[in-house]
């Protein structure tokens, strides 16, 4: 795997390269290198296997991180392909044409973050959503709660609780919140 | 077989041109989300030339309950009440990964006897899972004795869930550190019963049904999958084991206790939704198997559980890891990500499903006769709710 490493850090500019266990590696790859890098992957080195594709919104710096995860089988080897990108309206090279679940995780990815793949098919349809109107429900600005108390109308026991606050009120009143 | 050993560059993922409807020489059919054939709450929405489909569209989202939205919400403790709930069939799974995920990424051994008592909950899960979808794929071509049968037994199985976790469906018997209790006095003798009545139950079940002529003609050669679409599509499981490739986490990235237990990897050479079936038969004796290995094997005492700081002040290290397990579908996964505060940053879970039920089905569907899309979609064994999380 060191090899593998070395050579994408030299070929792709890979950075961040950690080995997160014995089998489970993971890399950050620019965007615009990145569809180049797991067609390489996929078609040289074995990693024929997407296990997923998702997404990590980190609000905080304005950036989307796409995550791919692909599997060697031959040598039991998983790397994770970290992507970053900006938060609003940026686009990201679909793969579509790599492996036949792709569109289907770029379909949720447009729905759930509002993440453009151009040439994805259907990328606009419905996925789990219909008629959605509302900000795409898994950047981290959507607040469930208000939400629901908008859409659905307010109903005592929705909020949460913090359940170490809440245990200091209720368990231990006499003990000055002390709940160790 | 072989196993492959790259990937096929000869297989065509270009959606088809949608039909033209207008033309009024084809019909379009909802079939589901309430159907008998539909294998949770979900829909295929079909174009039919007389009863043949030519076209098929997955839609999902009938059970979406944003689990993985709700868990950025709630600490590590309260999302133990949300994850069992992605598979109804199978929340053992989703248990044991969260737990594996957070063990990883906080540093924490599980004592010995857990280890025995995770294997043997699993796979207890696996033949209740089994057994109910032996009957889903007999109900599905219209053999109805059978699923009264498995469903009845898998009843059986579920008492044994319940003597020894508290519950039925949702246990929550698999925590962080271990699991909640050990195996309850007379238990070992109980369960081995069940598992002797389980056996003679298949023996029955493989006269009654993968003899039967009519389950025969009507599942062989329907929904072939080639071995050339294995990889390419992401098959896994069964699934993929059906047309030969040995392929199975348990054995290839042994998890728990499975190094120690003595089974080989079941393969069949026959893709189609009978060779599918017949896999998942035989999966389901090894499964009874390895229950017996772990009734003799689990240490009956020891802790079950490690030492962990107060479930209110849990703060996992910042770090990311994905963790994977052998389900009844194949390689079922969770990726979690933590930023070292009290709430998980993300939580992305890999069910089999998600290619299984759309990009599989949508393509296996055409061609096939209206009567017996049902049985197909069985023979694939998806659940929808790991779709949609």
């Amino acid at each position: 795997m060191n090899e593998l490493t070395n050579r994408l850090k030299v070929d792709f500019d890979a950075s961040e390269i950690t080995e997160r266990k014995p089998g489970l590696t993971t890399l950050k790859v620019a965007k615009d290198k990145a569809e180049t890098l797991i067609r390489e992957l996929r078609d040289r080195e074995g990693f024929t296997h997407l296990n997923f594709m998702t997404c990590i919104d980190y609000i905080e710096d304005g950036i989307f991180t796409l995550v791919y995860m692909l599997h060697n089988y031959e040598q039991k080897q998983t790397l994770g392909i970290h992507v970053d990108i900006g938060r609003d309206g940026e686009e990201m090279v679909s793969i579509h044409h790599l492996w036949a679940q792709a569109w289907t995780y770029q379909r949720e990815l447009r729905e759930a973050y509002g993440i453009r793949f151009p040439g994805s098919p259907r990328l606009d349809e419905d996925f789990v959503l219909e008629g959605w109107d509302q900000i795409p429900p898994m950047r981290r600005e959507f607040d469930t709660q208000k939400f629901s108390e908008e859409r659905f109308g307010h109903r005592e026991g929705r909020q949460s609780e913090v359940p170490r606050d809440h245990m200091k009120v209720t368990l231990y009143p006499n003990r000055g919140g002390d709940e160790q | 077989m072989t196993q492959s050993t790259g990937h096929s560059a000869s297989l065509d993922f270009t959606q088809p041109e949608p039909v033209d409807l207008s033309s009024g020489k084809y019909v379009k059919l909802w079939q589901g989300p309430q159907h008998p054939g539909i294998t949770g709450n979900m829909s295929l929405e079909l174009v039919l030339d007389g009863d043949t489909i030519i076209e098929c569209k997955t839609h999902v989202g009938y059970l979406h309950r944003a689990f993985e939205k709700l868990m950025e919400r709630r600490n590590y403790i309260q999302n133990f009440t949300v994850v069992c709930r992605i598979a109804v069939p199978e929340p053992t799974f989703n248990e044991y990964l969260y737990s594996a995920a957070v063990e990883e990424l906080s540093g924490i051994e599980v004592p010995e006897r857990a280890i025995w008592l995770r294997t043997m909950n699993l796979e207890l899960m696996r033949l209740a899972s089994f057994l109910m979808w032996i009957g889903g794929i007999s109900g599905a071509f219209g053999k109805y004795t059978v699923p009264n049968w498995t469903l009845a037994y898998r009843d059986y199985v579920l008492d044994l869930f319940e003597e020894m976790t508290g519950a039925r469906i949702y246990h929550m018997y698999i925590v962080p550190g271990g699991v909640r209790a050990g195996m309850p006095e007379g238990f070992e003798e109980r369960a081995r019963a069940i598992m002797d009545g389980a056996d003679k139950l298949l023996d029955q079940i493989e006269r009654v049904l993968f003899n039967n002529v009519v389950f025969k003609a009507r599942s062989k050669g329907l929904g072939i999958i080639t071995p050339d679409m294995v990889d390419p599509y992401g098959i896994v499981g069964p699934n993929a084991r059906a047309c030969g490739f040995a392929r199975d986490l348990r054995k290839d990235e042994p998890y728990l206790a499975y190094d120690q237990l003595d089974f080989d990897i079941v393969t069949g050479n026959e893709p189609d939704a009978y060779g599918r079936a017949y896999c998942r038969l035989l999966e389901t004796r090894q499964s009874i198997n390895l229950i017996r290995q772990c009734l003799e094997r689990t240490p009956t005492d020891g802790p079950f559980q490690a030492d962990m700081p107060n479930v209110l002040h849990w703060k996992i290290p910042p770090g990311e890891t994905y963790v994977k397990a052998e389900c009844t579908r194949g390689e079922y996964g969770y990726y979690m990500v933590s930023d070292g505060s009290e709430y998980v940053r993300r939580v992305h879970v890999r069910g089999p499903s998600y290619t299984h039920a759309i990009a599989v089905m949508e393509r296996l569907a055409v061609g096939t006769n209206i009567a017996d899309i049902a049985g197909l979609m069985v023979s694939l064994h998806t659940y929808p709710p790991e779709i949609e999380r």
